[in-house]
C-alpha cells in the first residue's frame, strides 16, 4: 500500500510555498495599485466601464483622445478578444448619462462607428466597496462556522469530531488564500478586477471546498470500527486510497465543463470560470494534502502527549 | 424484477416525457400554462426568463439620497417605487421591472431598450408639477372623476401654438392650460386652519412665480385651478380671492398624513424621498444573443465530454448515469421555466458546472460498486451495497452544498446583488434535482439492467469498467 499520509511533510511544504506565493502576489498587487490586494472593479469603487464594439479597425490612441477631450483623464483602454473583434474595454471615472452619450457620439465622429447593439456600458456612482467587503468577509465567516458545525455534527460518532471540523476549515482557508493569490496575480498580469462575479465564484469555491474532505472523512468514519487495532494513520491512509479514484474522476468531469466554457464561452465570464477552475483544483489538493494529513498529525501529537503524561 | 423498480421506472418515464414536453416544445396551449397557479395570472408561461445580460437592456439602480442619520420608511420606499414604475410604464416598453431592493434601493430593469439615455432621463426626472386651468367644458363632476380614476390628462406645457390649435379642435380631448409649474414653487408645508384646525397645505412661490400667480388669481376669482403632478390631477381648489403675496393654501378634506404627503410631493417632485442614481448599466441587445450562443456551444461541448467520459470509464453503469444526467439537464431546465428562474450568464455557467458536478454522486456509487465486486461480492449485492454505502457521503456533501447556497443567497440579498442570488438558486435547484436523478433514477435503471441480464454481465465484468 502506498503510504500517502507519510508524505505529509512534503505536502505541508508545498502548501506553505503556495500560501507564500499567494501572499506575495497579494502584497505586490497592494504595492502596485494603491493598497488594493485585488484590483477592485467599478462594482465596488465606482466608475464607468465601457465595452465598445466598433464597425471598423480603430487605434487605441484615438479612443483615448476622445475620453481625455471629454474630461476623463487617464482612462484605461484595453483590447478585448482577438484583433478582428474590434472590441475595446475602457475604464474611467463615473460618467453622467449625458456624458456617456456625448462620448459615444464623439467616438462615432472621430474614431469609428460604435455598434450600439454589440456594446455595453456600466456606470456606478457610489463606493459601496467597504460595505461589500464587510459582507463578503461575513459570508466567509458564516460559511466557516456553518461548515464547522455541520462536520462536527455529522461526524459526532467518530472520536474527536471537533478536530475534523477544524482541519476542514483550515483547508478551506488555505484554499481561499490560494484562490485570492491567483486572482491577485491575474490582476497584475491581465488586469482582472474583483467584481460581483468574482465574489460569487469565491463563495462557490468555499461551498465546494469541503466536498472531498467529507468523502474521505466519511470513509474514515466507516473504516474505524472495521479495522480495529490498526493505527489511525493506517486507517486514514487506507481511506484516502479507497476514495482517490472518485476524487480524481469527479475533478476531471468538473474540469471538462470549465475548460469548455473557457475555450468557447464569452470573454466576459472567463475570469469567473478561471477562479472556479483554480479553486476546484486547489480544493482537491487542500482536502487530500492538508486537511487529511493535518488530522493525522493532530492525532499523533495528542497521542505523544498522552504517552508523555502517562510516563511522568 | 421487483414491482417497486417497475413502478419507479414508469414514474421516471412520465417525468421525462413531461420534461421533454415542457422544455423542447416551444408552444404550449393555454390550459397547460394555466396550471402554473403560482405565477402571476397575466404572465403565466413556459418560456425561459432571460436576464438583462442575455437579452440586452437597461438596469438603473437608485438609492435614497438622505442626509446623514435619517432613515427611510418602507412605506416611503413603496410609494417611491410606484411612482418610478408609473414613469417607466409611461415609456411604453415591454415588461419593465421595478423593485425595491434592501432597505433603501430601487432597481429598474428595462429589457431590449433602444435608447437607454432617454429612459434614464425619464426615470430620474423630478416629477412635473403644474397648475392648470381646466378646459371650459369640464364640470366639477368630470374633474372629480378624472382625479378619482387617476387618468392622465393633456396639458399645454411645452406645446407649440400649432399643436394646441390642432388638439383644441378634437372634441373628445380635454386640454388643460398650464399656468405655472413646479419650477415657480419655492416651498410647501402643512399648516392647520386656525378656525377648524383642518390640515392644509401651504405653498409659497418664488418672486417671479408670485407675480404670475397674483395676476392669474386676480382675474379668475371663483374659478377652479387644478394642481397636476405627472399629468395626474392631485386636487382642484377654487380661487377665493386674489393672492398678491405668492403664498397660498390648498384646502381639501385632507387627513394630516394626506396633507403632509402632498406637501412632500410638491417639495420634492413626486417622490417621497429624493433618489439618486447609483449605477446604470446598458447592454446592447445583440451582445446578449451572442453570449447565449457562445454559452450554449460551450455547454454542448463540455457536456458531450462528460457524457463520453462516463460511458467509456463506467460502461454499463456509465450509460445509466448518462441517461440520468440527461434527465437531470431536462428537469433543471423545466424547473427554471416553472419557478421561473431568471437566466443570466453566470447562472448558465453555474448550471453547466453543476452538470459536471452532478456525476459526482454516481461516481461515488460506481467506485464503491467496483470495490465490492473486487471483494468478490455478487453483482446484485455489490450494486445494492454501492448505493447504500455511498449514500452517507452523497448526503453529507450535498447538504454542505445546500448550506453554502443558503449563505450565498443571504449574502446576495443583503447587498442587492441579484446576480449572486440567482446563482445560489440555480445551484440549490441543481443539488436537489441531482439527489433524485443520481440516486433514484440511476438505481432504478441499474436494477433493471442487472435484473434483465445480471448473469451475463457478471461474466463480463469489463462491462462495468473493472
Amino acid at each position: 500500500m502506498i503510504n500517502f499520509v507519510q508524505q505529509r511533510h512534503l505536502f505541508f511544504t508545498i502548501a506553505g510555498v503556495l500560501i507564500a506565493l499567494s501572499l506575495v502576489a497579494l502584497v505586490t498587487s497592494a504595492v502596485m495599485f494603491n493598497g488594493q490586494f485585488l484590483r477592485i472593479s467599478i462594482d465596488f469603487k465606482g466608475g464607468t466601464l465601457f465595452v465598445l464594439h466598433f464597425d471598423e479597425t480603430v487605434e487605441e490612441t484615438a479612443i483615448r483622445a476622445v475620453f481625455v477631450d471629454n474630461g476623463h483623464t487617464g482612462p484605461i483602454v484595453q483590447r478585448l478578444g482577438a484583433a478582428a473583434d474590434n472590441t475595446w474595454q475602457v475604464r474611467t471615472r463615473f460618467a453622467e448619462t449625458e456624458e456617456v452619450q456625448r462620448i459615444l457620439d464623439d467616438l462615432d465622429a472621430q474614431v469609428g462607428h460604435v455598434n450600439r447593439t454589440l456594446s455595453n456600458w456600466n456606470t456606478v456612482e457610489s463606493t459601496v466597496g467597504a460595505e461589500v467587503a464587510r459582507y463578503a468577509a461575513l459570508a466567509v465567516l458564516a460559511a466557516s462556522i456553518a461548515v464547522l458545525g455541520f462536520i462536527w455534527f455529522s461526524f459526532r460518532r467518530v472520536p474527536n469530531p471537533f478536530r475534523y471540523g477544524v482541519v476542514s476549515i483550515v483547508a478551506m482557508l488555505v484554499n481561499v488564500v490560494i484562490t485570492l493569490g491567483f486572482y491577485a496575480l491575474m490582476g497584475i498580469l491581465q488586469g482582472w478586477e474583483a467584481d460581483a462575479l468574482f465574489l460569487t465564484a469565491l463563495l462557490t469555491v468555499i461551498g465546494f471546498s469541503v466536498q472531498d474532505v467529507i468523502v474521505v472523512f466519511d470513509r474514515i468514519r466507516e473504516n474505524i470500527p472495521r479495522h480495529r487495532g490498526e493505527s489511525f494513520e493506517l486507517i486514514v491512509n487506507r481511506s484516502v486510497l479507497e476514495t482517490v479514484h472518485r476524487s480524481l474522476a469527479t475533478q476531471l468531469n468538473a474540469m471538462f465543463v470549465m475548460v469548455a466554457i473557457l475555450l468557447f464561452g464569452g470573454a466576459t465570464i472567463k475570469p469567473f470560470i478561471a477562479v472556479m477552475l483554480v479553486g476546484m483544483l486547489s480544493e482537491t489538493f487542500t482536502s487530500l494534502c492538508v486537511a487529511v494529513p493535518l488530522l493525522v498529525a493532530w492525532e499523533e501529537r495528542a497521542h505523544r502527549h498522552a504517552l508523555a503524561r502517562a510516563a511522568a | 424484477m421487483e414491482r417497486r423498480t417497475i413502478i419507479n421506472f414508469v414514474f421516471i418515464l412520465l417525468l421525462a416525457a413531461m420534461a421533454i414536453y415542457g422544455v423542447v416544445w416551444q408552444q404550449h396551449p393555454a390550459w397547460v400554462t394555466n396550471l402554473l397557479f403560482w405565477q402571476p395570472k397575466a404572465s403565466r408561461n413556459l418560456d425561459f426568463q432571460l436576464g438583462l445580460d442575455l437579452q440586452g437592456g437597461l438596469q438603473v439602480l437608485m438609492v435614497a439620497d438622505l442626509p446623514e442619520g435619517r432613515t427611510v420608511g418602507s412605506q416611503d420606499m413603496a410609494t417611491a417605487r410606484n411612482i418610478v414604475e408609473n414613469r417607466v410604464n409611461a415609456l411604453g416598453l415591454t415588461e419593465p421591472v421595478v423593485q425595491v431592493q434592501g432597505s433603501e434601493r430601487i432597481v429598474v430593469e428595462i429589457p431590449g431598450i433602444e435608447d437607454p439615455a432617454q429612459a434614464v432621463d425619464t426615470i430620474r426626472e423630478t416629477a412635473m408639477l403644474e397648475f392648470v386651468t381646466p378646459p371650459a367644458g369640464a364640470t366639477a363632476e368630470t374633474l372629480y372623476a378624472i382625479r378619482e380614476l387617476q387618468m392622465p390628462i393633456s396639458t399645454t406645457y411645452l406645446m407649440s401654438e400649432a399643436e394646441i390649435q390642432s388638439i383644441s379642435v378634437m372634441t373628445d380631448v380635454l386640454l388643460f392650460q398650464t399656468e405655472l409649474t413646479g419650477g415657480d414653487l419655492d416651498s410647501a408645508y402643512v399648516v392647520r386652519d386656525p378656525n377648524t384646525s383642518q390640515p392644509l397645505v401651504a405653498i409659497e412661490f418664488k418672486s417671479e412665480g408670485a407675480s404670475k400667480f397674483a395676476s392669474y388669481t386676480a382675474n379668475h376669482i371663483g374659478d377652479v385651478l387644478c394642481i397636476v403632478l405627472d399629468k395626474r390631477i392631485l386636487s382642484c381648489p377654487s380661487i377665493q380671492t386674489s393672492i398678491p403675496s405668492g403664498k397660498a393654501t390648498i384646502e381639501g378634506s385632507f387627513t394630516y398624513e394626506e396633507a403632509s404627503q402632498l406637501a412632500v410631493q410638491l417639495q420634492y417632485g413626486a417622490l417621497p424621498i429624493p433618489l439618486k442614481i447609483e449605477s446604470y448599466k446598458a447592454i446592447g441587445p445583440s451582445l446578449g444573443a451572442l453570449s447565449v450562443e457562445k454559452s450554449v456551444r460551450a455547454g454542448i461541448v463540455g457536456l458531450a465530454v462528460v457524457f463520453l467520459f462516463m460511458l467509456i470509464y463506467y460502461r454499463i453503469n456509465g450509460s445509466a448515469a448518462d441517461l440520468a444526467l440527461a434527465l437531470y439537464v431536462l428537469l433543471n431546465l423545466l424547473l427554471y421555466k416553472l419557478v421561473p428562474v431568471t437566466m443570466t450568464l453566470p447562472g448558465i455557467a453555474g448550471f453547466l458546472l453543476s452538470v459536471g458536478m452532478a456525476v459526482d454522486a454516481n461516481i461515488l456509487v460506481f467506485e464503491r460498486m467496483k470495490e465490492e465486486l473486487r471483494h468478490g461480492r455478487s453483482l446484485k449485492r455489490a450494486a445494492e451495497a454501492g448505493f447504500s454505502r455511498a449514500w452517507t457521503s452523497v448526503r453529507d456533501s450535498n447538504l454542505a452544498t445546500l448550506l453554502t447556497c443558503a449563505i450565498l443567497y443571504l449574502f446576495g440579498n443583503a447587498f442587492a446583488a441579484s446576480l449572486v442570488k440567482g446563482f445560489a438558486i440555480t445551484l440549490a435547484i441543481g443539488t436537489v434535482v441531482n439527489l433524485f436523478t443520481a440516486i433514484v433514477v440511476t438505481r432504478t435503471l441499474i436494477r433493471m439492467a442487472f435484473g434483465a441480464a445480471g448473469e451475463w454481465i457478471q461474466k463480463h465484468t469489463w462491462l462495468l469498467g473493472l
